[in-house]
């Protein structure tokens, strides 16, 4: 540890206000950088077509025509940042959630799927999970299968479980959920294996010395032990479980759901559309990652935790 | 103590007195006057060390010991640069710990083996021999002698967790020792051993010294330890550290483990024990 | 666990299956079926006295394999099964308790060596084998789910789109973009190590790109790259850069307080430091990141495919045939997809233990 003799913050509030800075501003420069060249590179990206038009209508044209001209396409191959963001506003905000070009209605489709297979594939994983750590042999011949099954691209599948399902009378929500299921009970079930087999040797022997049950080791040790391990894989199976539904809605051709707005915009070439799409898929990912996470900080201050 | 401190005020008026008293100055290694650390912490200040003034001679072997948290690690950290001082002079064979550090004057043993698990023993002792860019031929035969001389001939190829804790300290000594330094810093180098390696590894380091003349200053929390290696015992006391005392060691030199049976030794480390008492180290 | 109870519960079940109606033809129509189970009986019955572990495992799985062939040569005769023969399910029911004491035999072997892989070996192809069995026996429509043997089968017969495939995908998408989007993420984190102010910039938004469904921005690179394979590369190198960044800073970092120290009192350079400490320290975090990126990077070209494709690409055949219900194409696919993505991680996995051997999980 090298300490700084050299002038520290004097007092409290100039401390914290250097502090905020120090780590706002780096990523708001980037942030900033990062739109400059954007809006660069839309220029750059749509000149080739606004050219096009240009010279059709054979009119001379100027450069400041030209900028604005690719800043305001309405199917650009890179849409300007302010497009998107009116995109998103007009269709989040400005458009009643019963209509099929609210973007919130289509959010609500995925992450109805997305729930669904996340409760799924999370009580999938933890039976699984107490099933191979009480039994050698689902240990030793289930396991190593588990997690060969993720070296397998599990979203390949994805197109067949619908039409598959669809073939016999299941649709819509339904498949989705079971895509989900499917991509997130395997971090679950590894978080959980690793958590319920967690506890220090001490502490299992000192229930071997109270003749504990195994189910009461399981309740009393091994469940409060994996908590931990619990919430860091539902983060992760949470995100994992969105993606599944999205590619759940792209094989055949569904109406609604972000993915089916991601199809429908590469069809049709709405940029704009795909881009308005994308951002509201990782706002809904970031936010029920911040929700597990909420949940979690709920159960570590009911387990007394500073959590 | 003090006669050094009058040749150093001699030495800078240049009188025949004063160079016997520069050439007595040059034979200190280490110079601290006044010096003081505050740490910064979040909630309230740490006053890590206090006014401390000590003047180390070149071939010594000075132990500092104390209660956890008295600084004396903190101390050494100073000498070697990995701490800056809030208050006060540290001059390192005359110049700044910093230019000291650049030019590679101590080398340094932590209270853990440190040692880089991807490399084999012999790898790990030269690589200080590496980075001051040394040829390849001669770090091997560097490397090798300092290995024996440690007794881990025939270890060379081995990796760091193939070997016992004693060991590795040991490959640490060796790696302190490759590149040749006037100085070592040694803090509390075997305090994560059992006694009997702790025991094998003084006698060790004993001959060492005996061998090298090196100057050695020496961090342990062990009365016997510091009684049996050192010829003078700087007595910390709790935070915020200050210097006690400082106890000249009569012991003979060319001493050997079973001399901490006599009564001059146990007279010698009563002594460090009484300065630790007086400096409140025994109570909560 | 005690097997005693459930091997006698697996010979009932065994005998009463014998007993109970078995189809058109029955157990006596199929004399070699009925012989195999009649053995497989015998054995599991004499592995019930109390035997040597060695001679009690060896007849265990016999009783196992021959328990096994029975339904297989009873089921290659024509005529409807299904709930008409519950001879066989009960037969089988008792046979799949018989494996699972094999299982229980074969987990007591050393987790080490040779002998490890024998469980999950057994149980995959269990599984492959009840799959077929119950395939056939319940004449579950080929739309719905193909034998393992008719897989096999596509997988003998069509490598001649198959292979062409394989290559668009694997050989040139994933191989390409992996190595772009790995090589650049750990340039990325190597600079934003040197420079804080970068590092301090580009973790809080590389966890808020890491949010993003990866596999929407497939339609924006298919729009910019055109349909080929260059798209669907860009794609993985999308993917692929984050999770190498991430796990490559977290790398830089690990190095522990002392060995820093100790490189500090050599007055070593930033690039000596680099090179002989902070490097090699990080490496168990890069290989992380090689094994993550891996199935990352399989999952993410095949799914840009699904976006747009020339007539080529495992990720376009499947969606091809599962738009035509060849599903057994579909499965085969998968079959060579899960086979590579396997072997590629594989291959990292023993690079990885060959650079960083020295790391405490390999002591365990």
């Amino acid at each position: 540890m090298r300490t700084d003799a050299a002038a520290l913050p004097a007092g409290l509030r100039a401390g914290a206000a250097a502090d905020f800075v120090h780590r706002i501003g780096p990523v708001a420069v980037i942030v900033a950088v990062v739109i400059v060249v954007w809006y660069a590179a839309a220029v750059w990206l749509n000149a080739p077509q606004v050219i096009d038009r240009f010279k059709s209508d054979e009119k001379p044209w100027t450069a400041r025509e030209l900028i604005d001209a690719t800043w305001s396409m309405e199917r650009p191959v890179l849409p300007a940042p302010h497009q998107i963001a009116q995109n998103f506003y007009e269709t989040v905000f400005q458009t009643s959630i019963e209509s099929k070009r609210s973007l919130v209605y289509h959010a609500g489709v995925t992450v109805s799927a997305t729930l669904l297979g996340f409760v799924f594939g999370t009580v999938l994983g933890i039976l699984l999970a107490v099933g191979i750590v009480h039994s050698p042999v689902l240990d030793r011949s289930l396991l190593p299968w588990i997690i060969a099954s993720q070296t397998v691209p599990i979203l390949a599948i994805a197109p067949m479980v619908v039409v598959v399902l669809g073939s016999i009378g299941f649709v819509g929500l339904f498949p989705k959920a079971v895509i989900s299921m499917y991509l997130c009970f395997f971090p679950v079930t590894i978080g959980m294996v690793k958590g319920l087999r967690s506890p220090d040797p001490l502490q299992l022997d000192l229930m071997r010395t109270y003749s504990a049950s195994s189910a009461q080791v399981l309740w009393k040790l091994r469940w409060p032990a994996a908590i931990d391990f619990l919430f860091a894989s539902l983060k992760v199976a949470i995100a994992t479980s969105l993606v599944g539904a999205i590619v759940g809605e792209l094989p055949t051709g569904a109406q609604a759901g972000l993915g089916a707005r991601l199809l429908s915009g590469s069809y049709y070439g709405q940029t704009i559309q795909i881009w308005s799409a994308l951002i509201m898929a990782s706002i809904i990912g970031v936010a029920l990652v911040a929700l597990v996470g909420l949940l979690e900080h709920l159960v570590a201050r009911r387990m007394g935790r500073p959590g | 103590m003090s006669t050094i401190d009058a040749g150093a005020a001699l030495a800078s008026q240049g009188t025949p007195a004063a160079s016997s008293a520069r050439s007595a100055a040059e034979s200190t290694a280490i110079e601290i006057r006044g010096l003081s650390l505050t740490f910064q912490s979040a909630d309230t200040p740490v006053v890590a060390l206090d006014d401390i003034n000590l003047s180390i001679r070149r071939g010594e072997f000075v132990s500092f010991i104390g209660p956890s948290g008295c600084g004396k690690t903190t101390l050494l950290r100073v000498i070697a640069d990995l701490e800056t001082p809030s208050a006060g002079s540290i001059a390192v064979n005359g110049v700044s710990p910093e230019s000291a550090r650049v030019n590679r004057a101590y080398g340094y043993v932590f209270q853990a083996p440190a040692l880089y698990a991807w490399r084999s023993v012999m790898r790990n002792v030269m690589l200080p021999l590496e980075i001051i860019g040394m040829a390849a031929t001669e770090r091997k035969t560097r490397a090798a002698s300092y290995l024996s001389m440690v007794g881990l001939t025939g270890f060379e190829r081995k990796f760091p967790w193939q070997l016992s804790g004693g060991m590795q300290q040991r490959v640490s000594i060796a790696r302190a020792l490759a590149f040749e330094p006037e100085l070592l810093l040694m803090d509390e180098p075997f305090g994560a051993l059992d006694e009997i390696t702790r025991d094998h590894l003084n006698d060790q380091l004993l001959r060492l010294y005996e061998q090298t003349g090196k100057t050695v200053v020496f961090v342990t929390h062990s009365i016997s330890e510091a009684v049996f290696l050192s010829n003078r015992i700087v007595v910390m006391s709790p935070r915020p550290g200050r210097i006690l005392e400082i106890i000249d060691n009569v012991l003979p030199a060319g001493r050997r483990l079973d001399i901490r049976e006599t009564t001059r030794f146990l007279e010698v480390a009563h002594r460090v024990r009484q300065a630790l008492r007086a400096g409140h180290s025994y109570e909560d | 666990m005690n097997l005693r109870p459930l091997r006698v519960a697996a010979l009932l079940l065994m005998m009463a299956g014998l007993v109970a109606p078995a189809g058109a033809n029955g157990w006596l129509g199929g004399r070699a079926a009925l012989a195999c189970a009649l053995c497989s009986i015998f054995c599991a019955g004499a592995g019930l006295r109390r035997w040597d572990p060695i001679l009690e495992g060896g007849l265990t799985i016999l009783a196992v394999l021959l328990g096994a062939a029975a339904p297989l040569i009873l089921l290659d005769a024509p005529g409807p099964f299904g709930t008409a023969a519950p001879g066989i399910w009960l037969f089988l029911t008792g046979w799949a308790l018989l494996l699972w004491s094999g299982l229980s035999i074969l987990s007591r072997l050393p987790r080490h060596g040779a002998g490890a892989l024998a469980a999950p070996a057994a149980f995959g192809v269990a599984l492959l084998y009840l799959w077929q069995v119950l395939v056939v026996g319940f004449a579950v429509p080929q739309v719905l789910l193909p034998a393992p043997t008719q897989v096999g089968h596509i997988l003998a017969t069509r490598m001649d789109i198959l292979w062409p495939d394989f290559q668009q995908t694997f050989l040139k998408a994933v191989l390409s973009g992996y190595a772009i989007g790995c090589t650049a993420g750990f340039l990325v984190a190597v600079i934003a190590d040197r420079v804080p102010f970068v590092k301090r910039g580009l973790l809080p938004l590389s966890g808020l790109v890491s949010a993003v469904p990866i596999v929407g921005i497939a339609p924006i690179l298919v729009m910019w790259f055109g349909f080929d394979w260059q798209s669907k590369a860009a794609v993985v190198v999308v993917v692929t850069f984050f999770p190498m960044l991430v796990n490559t800073l977290a790398g830089l970092a690990a190095a522990d307080a002392m060995q820093r120290d100790l490189m500090h009192s050599y007055a070593a350079s930033y690039a000596q430091t680099l090179m002989k400490l902070r490097l090699p320290a990080a490496l168990p975090f890069v290989f992380n990141a090689l094994k993550i990126n891996s199935t990352l990077a399989l999952i993410a070209a095949i799914v840009a495919e699904f976006f747009g494709s020339p007539i080529l690409g495992l990720g376009f055949r499947i969606s091809a045939e599962v738009a035509r219900l060849n599903v057994d194409v579909v499965w085969a696919v998968i079959a060579i997809a899960a086979l590579a993505g396997s072997m590629f991680y594989g291959v990292i996995a023993v690079v990885e233990r060959a650079c960083t051997f020295w790391h405490p999980s390999y002591r365990a």
